[in-house]
């Protein structure tokens, strides 16, 4: 029944990485919906002259660049063990 | 040309390839030999029943009306599975850890497994679906009278009609045959998630032949199908950005609160590895998806007559064309994306309707008695799950013919969305709000329901079909701010954008101030800690105490859910786990606990609890309980940290004892030494005393000798009285009967003094000052500090054994303290009695040289203890030195006066 010591306040460099792309994967939904919203706010102009095929490029590059991003984030996250697990968050 | 009846043949060939895929992987399933059937990339296919006709065929139709609009759609989904690592992870994870079988047993299990809230999810679920499936039906149709038409026949309202019929039995059939077949634990079904991947690659496939075509095939390639893009009339970006923004809300809202979509990622979710997979591949499928939409609708617009259907471009384009082939590939696609999704659609809601509505009325029906009846339960729910499905396809095709199957009905694809996104604040909140309770959830479910019923739904029918003109336009009862498009005087926007604010806003906020205002049941506290903290703890506490009923009552009950075997299994491993051999297992709260999960994959949370309940005597968890477990579990926390404080004290103490009892061993050594020297010091003056006095007694000798032994005598008595003062001195010192005569001085005078009496001058010791430091005045008993100083000059000349002793005497200021440090060049003192110096009668080396007793430095330490000063060892690379700290207050009150 010995008291459970503290959690070291710094991580080794791997846990360290693996916290920081957890991040990363939580920032992307934001990053996409911020990008997307982005020609909303394109003047009239730019986009009535080429009938819009620039927000059309602009939306599916967006989308080209989550899914990258994404798939890069996913491929390096561990499957979380249970005792890393969320430490960071839910204490 | 191709005949009509060559389609029916293709499609029909189709659906038994579906038939064999499905059976196959059923089997393959059931062997065990499924690590292909759990690959990731079946997982992230089988998300595609989001794909639904309404998007293969409708996507077009909604590009070339309201251009770039359509791509909300998928734009919402796609931030879903990107942002992964934030809810769906937390939903699949606690998906597994509650054995959850639809949406509703979610939010019903976390909100105390209760009954009403799962049927009221339910009945959301069948209103916002219901709609969905009519679509579904109307589109497989629509492509039947495409192909019909070409074929030479214009269809009638009754050839629609009929062939929705067989479309809507068809998948009853199928959706029979593959989704009820068994009350699987986990309520995963391998045929029809790897039918739905085979589904999702022809529907792909399908939409990216028919883009391609049109890009490189009408249009002369990309370039040019951009030009064409920039001149046709479509406005491609007209948006208005409230609308663009409530749709990429509502479609991710729904991709995650849609009954199927539930289904889908979380209860045929078979490995959680497979999620960070289909963060990216998914959006990647959605992305292929939408890429050709707008090319095909400009193309379309372009080349077909006005007036033709922009919804069915994807079929018509090709078939304008003459490439028969791919139009029936394309036809393929879009009955793939409808079977798929009223399968899965109804799967789901024949799950919930059958475990969160028909058989908990069931069990109310059956009494008290309801768990412990004899029969086999398991036949009445895959009844009331086969009864459930054929329900609601028909719900869905009556839909249909009531409809009409107009252009209304394509517009309710949104507002069905609007509708299953009613449920996501209590889903959200369930999962990451602790506070969230029933009352709340309940409230925000019914308020939710009733905006968007009053605002989206009812309205949707057309005008004067449910609400008339008049309410539209000046509200019920002439209340304007209950107009169903203007609520609260909001007017002026969208008619969607608006339903969908009001409705969730109220929604939530009513969920939000019902979970404050009440306070929750603890089995909702119990899960609530349980879903929120889904991460820290995957075992879940027992919520079962007191367990009365036998293990034969629990085990056929669950045999008739389970099935024997199955039943029997569990039973046997929990034996096993009590070392009970073949005996019945104990009934346990854990065991009883383990066995409502396992009893809940089959039928749900609620309906599991209340079985258990039934048999268990109703003794789940009360308030009391839980407190009686905290304060247990907090007590035995304090109790080992006292014991913990306690024994490090103990060891503190037993370390100081061991040190003590060292120190009394060696002194206790050193004082016989002591003992047997100072008898010797008393008798050699006294044997010389007592032989001289003897001869003089005798008389008759000459003066000088007379004189000398008189002498003889003196030096003998002075050096007996001297070690008598000294010991007599020390007993003063010790009992504190000194009386301490403040005096002001010159530290060096004291210096000089000091080696003035000490008998050094004119000797071998060379004593080395630096005068200039020693230019201090004091204020403290002077003559008691010379004689510390005296006593440590005198040691050094009688143990200081180099060939030209050299002493240093050091002053220096540290602080508010005064040190005088005595070091000279002689052989030192070993560490290992370095403690024992300071004791009376102690005596380092065994030469009784100068006649010394060892009270010398006993007495010094004394002294500068009275001076509240300090004498300490000062240890020397070479020599011995020692420290004289004078405190402040003697040289202070001394600089006072200067």
């Amino acid at each position: 029944m010995s008291r459970k010591s503290p959690p070291p306040i710094f991580l080794q460099r791997s846990s360290y990485r693996q916290r920081r792309l957890r991040d990363g994967a939580r920032l992307m939904p934001f990053v996409g919906g911020v990008l997307w919203a982005i020609p909303l706010a394109w003047s009239g102009s730019s986009t009535t002259q080429d009938g819009g095929t620039s927000g059309l490029l602009f939306i599916f590059g967006v989308w080209v660049f989550l899914i990258a991003v994404t798939a890069l984030l996913a491929s390096r996250i561990k499957s979380d063990t249970p005792s890393d697990d969320e430490g960071e968050t839910s204490q | 040309m191709m005949p009509f009846s060559a389609l029916i043949a293709i499609a029909l060939l189709y659906v038994s390839l579906l038939f064999i895929v499905a059976f196959w992987a059923e089997r393959h399933a059931a062997t065990g030999k499924s690590k292909w059937l759990q690959s990731p990339w079946i997982y992230t296919l089988s998300l595609s029943v989001y794909c639904t006709a309404w998007t293969f065929y409708g996507a077009v139709g909604y590009a070339a009306r309201s251009g770039l609009e359509f791509v909300t759609i998928y734009l919402g989904p796609t931030l879903v599975m990107v942002g992964w690592w934030w809810i769906l992870r937390r939903l699949v994870r606690i998906g597994r850890a509650q054995r959850i079988t639809s949406i509703a047993d979610l939010v019903s299990s976390r909100f105390g497994k209760s009954t009403q809230i799962g049927m009221l999810v339910t009945i959301i679920s069948i209103i916002a679906g219901t709609p969905y499936i009519a679509l579904q039906l109307q589109s497989v149709t629509l492509s039947f009278a495409v192909f019909a038409q070409v074929d030479g026949s214009s269809w009638e309202q009754a050839d629609f009609a009929q062939t929705a019929a067989w479309v809507a039995v068809g998948l009853a059939v199928f959706t029979v045959l593959f989704g009820t077949r068994n009350l699987d634990a986990n309520e995963r079904h391998h045929g029809i998630v790897m039918a739905i991947a085979v589904e999702a690659v022809v529907k792909l496939f399908a939409l990216v032949a028919v883009g391609v075509f049109v890009v490189w095939g009408i249009a002369g390639g990309p370039t040019e199908m951009l030009s064409r893009i920039e001149t046709s009339d479509i406005e491609l970006w007209d948006q208005e950005s409230g609308r663009w923004i409530s749709l990429i809300f509502l479609s991710g809202a729904a991709f995650l609160c849609l009954p199927r979509m539930f289904q889908v990622l979380v209860v045929e979710n078979s490995d959680e590895r497979h999620l960070p997979f289909a963060s990216w591949a998914f959006p990647l499928y959605l992305f292929l998806m939408s890429l050709f939409v707008v090319p095909i609708a400009v193309v379309g617009l372009e080349l077909l007559p006005p007036g033709s259907n922009p919804d069915l471009f994807v079929l018509t384009v090709p078939l304008f064309e003459g490439q028969n082939g791919l139009a029936v590939l394309s036809f393929l696609g879009g009955l793939s994306s409808a079977t798929s999704m009223v399968i899965v659609a109804t799967i789901a809601l024949a799950t919930m309707v059958s475990n969160h509505i028909v058989v908990p009325i069931w069990l109310s029906l059956q009494g008290q008695q309801g768990a412990v009846m004899s029969g086999d339960v398991r036949y009445v729910i895959l009844l009331s799950r086969r009864i459930s499905v054929a329900a609601v396809l028909t719900l869905g095709f009556f839909y249909y013919r009531l409809s009409g199957g107009g252009t209304a009905l394509a517009a309710i694809g949104l507002i069905s969305f609007a509708g299953a996104v009613q449920i996501l604040p209590a889903m959200l909140g369930g999962i990451f709000w602790r506070g969230a309770n029933r009352i709340g959830a309940a409230l925000g479910l019914l308020s939710g329901l009733g905006i968007w019923m009053w605002t989206l739904f009812l309205p949707s029918f057309g005008v004067d079909a449910v609400i008339s003109q008049s309410v539209m336009e000046n509200g019920p009862w002439g209340i304007a701010i209950l107009r169903p498009q203007a609520l609260f005087g909001v007017t002026g926007i969208d008619p969607l954008v608006h339903g969908v604010f009001w409705s969730i806003l109220i929604n939530t906020t009513i969920f939000i101030l019902g979970s404050l205002a009440t306070f929750p049941q603890p089995l909702e506290r119990l899960q609530g800690a349980q879903f929120v903290n889904v991460f820290d703890h995957s075992d879940a506490a027992p919520s079962w105490t007191g367990a009365a009923a036998g293990a034969e009552e629990l085990l056929i009950m669950s045999q008739r859910i389970l099935g024997s075997s199955e039943a029997q299994g569990i039973f046997e491993r929990e034996s096993e786990r009590q070392g009970r051999g073949r005996e019945f297992p104990e009934v346990t709260p854990a065991f009883v606990d383990r066995l409502e999960r396992e009893l809940a994959g089959s039928v749900g949370a609620a309906t599991a609890h209340a079985m258990i309940g039934q048999l268990i005597g109703g003794s789940s968890v009360s308030v009391e309980d839980l407190i009686a477990v905290a304060d247990e579990a907090a007590q035995i926390l304090e109790y080992s940290n006292r014991l913990e404080a306690k024994s490090a004290e103990q060891e503190r103490t037993a370390r100081a004892l061991r040190d003590a009892n060292a120190k009394l061993t060696a002194l206790s050594i050193q004082k016989d030494a002591f003992l047997s020297q100072i008898s010797h010091e008393l008798r050699t003056p006294m044997t010389s005393i007592r032989s001289f006095s003897d001869i003089l007694r005798e008389g008759d000798m000459p003066p000088d000798a007379l004189s000398r032994y008189a002498g003889i005598i003196h030096d003998e008595a002075v050096r007996l009285t001297r070690l008598l003062d000294d010991l007599l001195d020390l007993s003063v010192l010790e009992n504190g009967q000194v009386v301490l005569h403040e005096q002001t001085g010159k530290l060096s005078s004291l210096l000089d003094r000091a080696i003035g009496a000490a008998g050094v001058l004119g000797g071998k010791l060379d004593i080395r000052r630096d005068r200039k430091d020693e230019d201090l005045t004091l204020t403290t008993d002077l003559d008691r500090l010379v004689q510390v100083f005296i006593n440590l000059i005198s040691n050094a000349q009688k143990y200081c054994e180099a060939p030209s002793p050299v002493l240093t005497i050091k002053v220096s200021v540290q602080g508010d303290k005064t040190m005088v440090d005595f070091i000279d060049n002689g052989h030192g003192i070993a560490s290992e009695n370095h403690a024992l110096i300071f004791e009376k009668f102690s005596r380092v080396s065994d030469e009784s040289k100068a006649g010394g007793a060892g009270l010398g430095l006993a007495i010094c330490r004394e002294i500068m203890h009275r001076l509240n000063g300090d004498i300490t060892y000062l240890p020397q690379p070479r020599g011995t030195g020692f420290r004289v700290v004078l405190p402040k207050t003697m040289t202070s009150a001394a600089l006072e006066k200067m």
